[in-house]
C-alpha cells in the first residue's frame, strides 16, 4: 500500500515506524530536523514542504496513494491536506481533529471534507480511561468483539494466590473461562504454555468474556471496587471529555486546575463537577482535598514529568489507583516501573486506531502492548480461510502465537485442542514479534520465525 | 560503535564480492585458460572469511551513521585486498602491492594501471579487472542492498556513505527498491552499449571490457593504446555518448521512464554539467585546431572524446593529449577536479558542489554590498538548506587538504611537477591518466611502493568522497565513549 503521512511529529513518526515494513511510506513535513530523524532511522521517503501545497503532494505521488494521513499539530491544516489530497486522487484520507469545537460537528465535517476517518486523541484517551474505571485495580483494559471480550493486565504481588501457580492448575482453582495470554517478566515477554509457572512481580495479561474476567479479578484478590470519587489534575481537553463520561457513570469528579481563567471556564462547562483552583503537585493541597479518600487520581496536565510526579505523590498519600497521561512514548515503561497503575498515552491510542484502520481489510481490532512487542489481533474468519474446520491441535501454529478466544454468535469460547474455527467467527490471536496481517499468516509454516 | 553489526555487514559485502567473481570464472572457463583455478581459490578464501563473519549474532540491531561509515570504509578496503588475489595468484601481477593498486583502481573506477603490456594478460583476468569497474561504479553497497533486502532501513546509512553527491535521495520509499531501480537502469545502459559496440565492429570480448570501463566511468581497456587502438570514429562516438550518460545523475533517467521526459532540462546540475563540457570542448577544439590537427572535424573528434572522458572521470584515451598545448592541458587538469554529477558513476567533486560553491561565492560578494540582506542559495526553484551549504564548503576544503597531503607524499619520489601533481589529482578524482610519466600513454608502474599504496588509498578516499576513510583514521571514531 502507498501511504503518505503529513507531519513527522510523535504520532507521524510512530505510524511510519509501524507501517514502513509492509507499505511504501512517504513523509511530508516542513521541519527539516524532524524529517532527518525519520530519514535516518526508517525506510521511508521524506519530502520537505507543506502538505497543503499541491506540488508537494504531487511530488509525493498523491495520485497513486492509497491512503493519506494528516497528523500535523493544526486541525485546519489537517483538514485542508485531506481535502486537497482527496481531490488530487488519494483513495482514502484520515485526519486528526482534536478541537472540541470541531468535535461537535464531526459527522458534518467528515461528510463535507470526504474524510474516511477522523481521529481525536483526547476523546479516545478519555474513552480509554473511562473504560478502565470499570475494572478499577486491574491495570490496562482493552476490549474486543465490541466489548464482549476483555483483556486486563494484572500485576502479581506476593500475597496473591496466583503467585507460584502453574498455568495448567488455574482452571481447576479459579475459572476455566479465561486465558493467560502473555506473561511479562522483567524485560522478557513470554507467550506461555501450560507448564509455565507464574512468579511474583510478573505482569499477566488475561483475556476472556467480560463477566468472567470480572469474576476472575475478584477471585484472585484484585476485586473490582465500584469507583465513586475521582480526582483529575489538569483541566485540558481530555479532562472535559472525561468528566462528562464519568458523570454519566455516576462517578463524582473533582478537577484541580492551576489557571484561574480556565477554572471559571470549566465550572461553566461542567456544572456538576467540583473545580478547584490550585497546583496538583502541592502535597498540602492534595491532602486538604482528602486525596486518601479518592478511588482514583488522574494526572493529565500537558507536562509528562509533572504528571508522573503528581501521580506518585497521590499514590503515597493514599489514592487507590493513579493514572498518568504521558506523551513521550519512552516514558511509558519507566512510569509503570515506578508504580503508577496505569499510563495513558493519547498519541499511542491515536496511532493504534490508525494502524487498525490501515490493516482494516482483515483485522477487526489491533492492540499493541508492551511497546508494540506483542500484538493482540481480532479477525473475522472468511469463507476462504485455510484454517476453517481444522482441529486447533492439528494446526501448525508457529512459536509465540496463540489463538486466545473464539467468539461465535452468542458464545465465547476459550479454545482447546479439539475446537475448530468456523466461518464468520471472530478469532482473537496473541502474537509476539510477528507481523500478522491476515489470519492465514499464522499457519503459513513458520514464515518470519526469525 | 556496534562492531558485531559492522563485521557482519562486511561479511555480507564479501559474499557479494564472491558472487561477483563468478562471471570472470565463467569467462576463464570459456576460453579454457589454465588459471581459472585462481578464481576458485579466491572465492574459497573469500567465503572462508565471509561466512563466519555472517554467522555473528547481533545483540543490538541499531545502526547509526558512524556504523554505516565504518562498514563502507572498511568494506571497500577489504574488498580491494581480496579482489587483488586473482591478479596475484595468477602471476599476472607478481607484486601484491601492484595487485592491490590495480584492484583499488578497478573498484574505485579510476582506471590507473601499473601494467605495461595489457594485451598479453589472460582473458579471465582482464575480465575481472574491468568487471571491478562495473561493480564499483554503481557501488557494492547498492548491489548488496538490491540483492539482500534484509538490511532494510539500516541500509540508508550505508548507501549515504557510499553514493556520490550530497543528500543521495531515494527514488521510492524503500531503500532496497531504490537500489534495484538504479541497478536496473545501469544494466539496461550496459546491455545497450555492448550491443552498439558490437554493431560498430568491436569484438565481443572487447565490447564487454570497454562497456564496463565506460558505464562504470572507469577506464580500463584491453588494449595498450586504450580506445585509440581501434581508430574508429563510430566507436569513439558511442563511447563518448555513454560516458556522458554515465556521468549524469541516474535519478534523471528514472524520472524520464516515469514520463517526465524533460527532467534533465529542468535539472540545474545537468545543465551546468552540459555547459562545462560544451565550453571545454569549444576552447580545446579552437586551441588544438591549428597546432596539432589540420582540420576542424579531427580537432573536434579528439577534443570532445578527451573532455568527456576526463570530466566523467572515465580516463579513456584516444590520442596522446600530452602533446597538446599548455592551455588545453590545464583545462583537462581543471576538469579532473570537477567530475560527474551527483548520483552518477563518476568521481571527483561533482558538478553540484562546484555549482553551489559558485553560488555561495556570489552570495558572499553580494553580502558586502548589502550587509543586512538575507540571501538564500537556490537550486532550480528550491532553496538549499544552510547545513548542506556548509557541508559543501567543508567537503571542498577536505578535498584540497587530501590532495595536498597526497602531493606531499608523492613528491618523495622526486619526479617532475606534472607527474607529481597530476598523479594525485587523477587518482583522487578517480580519473586514471594524468600528465608526464603517468600521462595518456604512460602508466603508474615506475612509482615507488610507498606512492602506490598511498595512491591506492587516495583512490578509495576519492571514491567514497573523503568522509568514510578520514573518519576511520580518527582515534575518537573508535572509542566506545568519546567525549
Amino acid at each position: 500500500m502507498r501511504i503518505i503521512i503529513i507531519g513527522a511529529g510523535k504520532v507521524g513518526y510512530f505510524l511510519a515506524e509501524n507501517l514502513c515494513k509492509q507499505n511504501h511510506v512517504t513523509i511530508i513535513d516542513r521541519n527539516m530536523n524532524a524529517l532527518r530523524k525519520a530519514e535516518e532511522n526508517l525506510d521511508v521517503l521524506c519530502i520537505k514542504g507543506s502538505g497543503v501545497s499541491t506540488s508537494v503532494l504531487l511530488e509525493a505521488g498523491i495520485k497513486q496513494a492509497n491512503l493519506l494521513i494528516a497528523v500535523t499539530s493544526t486541525d485546519e491544516v489537517n483538514m485542508v491536506c485531506c481535502l486537497t489530497g482527496k481531490k488530487l486522487g488519494a483513495a482514502q484520507t484520515i485526519a486528526r481533529i482534536r478541537d472540541p469545537e470541531y468535535a461537535q460537528d464531526l459527522s458534518l465535517l467528515k461528510e463535507e471534507l470526504d474524510l474516511d476517518m477522523v481521529v481525536n486523541p483526547e476523546q479516545a484517551a478519555a474513552d480509554e480511561i473511562a473504560r478502565s474505571m470499570n475494572f478499577s485495580t486491574a491495570m490496562n483494559v482493552e476490549s474486543f468483539a465490541k466489548g464482549r471480550v476483555r483483556l486486563v493486565e494484572i500485576k502479581i504481588t506476593k500475597d496473591m494466590a496466583l503467585a507460584g501457580m502453574k498455568l495448567n492448575d488455574i482452571p481447576s482453582r479459579f475459572s476455566s473461562q479465561i486465558l493467560i495470554g502473555v506473561i511479562v517478566r522483567g524485560e522478557d515477554i513470554i507467550i506461555p504454555d501450560g507448564e509455565k509457572v507464574i512468579e511474583e512481580d510478573d505482569s499477566i495479561y488475561v483475556i476472556g468474556k467480560s463477566s468472567n474476567i470480572y469474576s476472575f479479578c475478584k477471585l484472585v484478590g484484585k476485586s473490582p471496587v465500584k469507583l465513586k470519587n475521582v480526582m483529575i489534575m489538569g483541566g485540558g481537553r481530555i479532562a472535559i471529555y472525561l468528566a462528562n463520561l464519568l458523570m454519566e457513570m455516576d462517578i463524582k469528579v473533582k478537577i484541580l486546575e492551576i489557571d484561574k481563567e480556565k477554572c471559571i471556564e470549566l465550572s461553566e462547562m461542567l456544572p456538576e463537577s467540583l473545580i478547584i483552583n490550585g497546583d496538583g503537585s502541592d502535597e498540602e493541597l492534595l491532602q486538604s482535598e482528602n486525596i486518601s479518600n479518592m478511588d482514583a487520581f488522574i494526572a493529565m496536565t500537558g507536562i509528562d514529568e509533572e504528571n508522573i510526579m503528581s501521580a506518585l505523590i497521590a499514590k503515597q498519600n493514599g489514592a487507590k489507583k493513579v493514572i498518568a497521561k504521558i506523551s513521550r512514548l519512552n516514558y511509558v515503561n519507566v512510569a509503570q516501573n515506578l508504580g503508577i497503575d496505569s499510563v495513558i498515552s493519547p498519541k499511542l491510542i491515536t496511532s493504534n486506531q490508525i494502524l487498525t484502520y490501515v490493516s482494516r481489510n482483515n483485522v477487526e481490532t489491533l492492540h499493541r502492548i508492551i511497546e508494540g512487542k506483542a500484538e493482540i489481533i481480532e479477525f473475522i474468519v472468511e469463507r476462504n480461510s485455510k484454517i476453517i474446520n481444522t482441529k486447533l491441535k492439528n494446526l501448525k501454529l508457529p512459536k509465540d502465537v496463540i489463538i486466545a478466544t473464539i467468539v461465535r454468535k452468542s458464545e465465547i469460547v476459550i479454545p482447546h485442542g479439539d475446537d475448530t474455527i468456523k466461518e464468520g467467527d471472530r478469532v482473537i490471536i496473541i502474537a509476539k514479534n510477528k507481523n500478522i496481517t491476515e489470519l492465514n499468516d499464522i499457519i503459513s509454516n513458520n514464515r518470519g520465525k526469525a | 560503535m556496534n562492531l558485531r553489526l559492522v563485521f557482519k555487514s562486511i561479511g555480507l559485502l564479501l559474499i557479494c564480492e564472491a558472487i561477483a567473481l563468478i562471471p570472470s570464472l565463467i569467462v576463464s572457463l570459456i576460453y579454457k585458460e589454465q588459471n581459472a583455478l585462481v578464481f576458485f581459490d579466491t572465492i574459497g578464501i573469500l567465503l572462508s572469511f565471509a561466512v563466519p563473519l555472517c554467522m555473528i549474532s547481533i545483540k543490538n540491531k541499531n545502526m547509526y551513521a558512524r556504523d554505516g561509515y565504518a562498514i563502507v570504509a572498511l568494506g571497500w578496503i577489504f574488498m580491494s585486498l581480496f579482489g587483488a588475489l586473482p591478479f596475484y595468484f595468477s602471476g599476472a601481477i607478481p607484486s601484491f602491492i601492484d595487485a592491490f593498486f590495480e584492484t583499488s583502481s578497478g573498484f574505485t573506477t579510476t582506471g590507473a594501471s601499473i601494467l605495461t603490456n595489457i594485451e598479453v594478460l589472460p582473458r579471465g583476468i582482464l575480465f575481472w579487472r574491468s568487471f571491478t569497474h562495473w561493480i564499483g561504479g554503481m557501488g557494492v553497497i547498492v548491489l548488496t542492498l538490491a540483492i539482500l533486502p534484509s538490511l532494510g532501513a539500516r541500509g540508508i546509512q550505508m548507501m549515504k556513505a557510499e553514493s556520490p553527491g550530497l543528500n543521495p535521495g531515494k527514488l521510492v520509499p524503500k531503500v532496497g527498491e531504490t537500489a534495484k531501480i538504479l541497478y536496473g537502469i545501469y544494466i539496461v545502459i550496459t546491455i545497450v552499449e555492448i550491443f552498439l559496440l558490437r554493431l560498430a565492429g568491436m569484438p565481443l570480448f572487447d565490447a564487454f571490457i570497454h562497456t564496463f570501463g565506460t558505464v562504470g566511468t572507469g577506464g580500463f581497456s584491453s588494449m595498450n593504446a586504450s580506445v585509440g587502438a581501434y581508430n574508429s570514429v563510430i566507436i569513439e562516438i558511442i563511447i563518448t555518448v555513454f560516458m556522458f550518460l554515465s556521468g549524469a545523475n541516474f535519478a534523471l533517467y528514472y524520472y524520464m521512464i516515469k514520463g517526465n521526459l524533460r527532467a534533465p532540462f529542468k535539472d540545474s546540475e545537468f545543465k551546468f554539467y552540459f555547459g562545462i563540457i560544451a565550453v571545454s570542448v569549444l576552447l580545446i577544439t579552437l586551441d588544438i585546431n591549428a597546432n596539432i590537427f589540420n582540420n576542424i572535424w579531427e580537432s573536434l573528434r579528439y577534443s570532445s572524446f578527451q573532455v568527456v572522458s576526463i570530466v566523467t572521470t572515465t580516463g579513456y584515451v584516444s590520442t596522446d593529449f600530452e602533446k597538446w598545448s599548455m592551455f588545453s592541458k590545464i583545462i583537462i587538469f581543471i576538469l579532473m577536479f570537477i567530475g560527474g554529477c551527483a548520483g552518477s558513476t563518476g568521481g571527483a567533486m561533482k558538478n553540484i558542489r562546484i555549482l553551489l560553491l559558485f553560488k555561495i561565492m556570489k552570495r558572499e560578494l553580494l553580502q558586502i554590498i548589502h550587509p543586512r540582506a538575507v540571501y538564500s542559495v537556490r537550486l532550480g526553484k528550491k532553496a538549499v538548506d544552510e547545513r548542506t551549504l556548509s557541508e559543501v564548503l567543508g567537503f571542498f576544503f577536505m578535498y584540497i587538504i587530501v590532495f595536498i597531503a597526497g602531493v606531499l607524499i608523492i613528491s618523495l619520489d622526486n619526479m617532475d611537477w606534472g607527474t607529481t601533481i597530476s598523479s594525485v589529482a587523477a587518482t583522487l578524482g578517480n580519473i586514471g591518466p594524468g600528465f608526464g610519466i603517468v600521462g595518456a600513454v604512460g602508466n603508474y608502474s615506475s612509482l615507488s611502493d610507498i606512492s602506490k599504496v598511498a595512491l591506492s588509498l587516495i583512490m578509495i578516499v576519492g571514491r567514497l568522497e573523503i568522509y568514510p576513510i578520514l573518519l576511520i583514521s580518527l582515534p575518537s571514531f573508535w572509542k566506545r565513549v568519546s567525549i
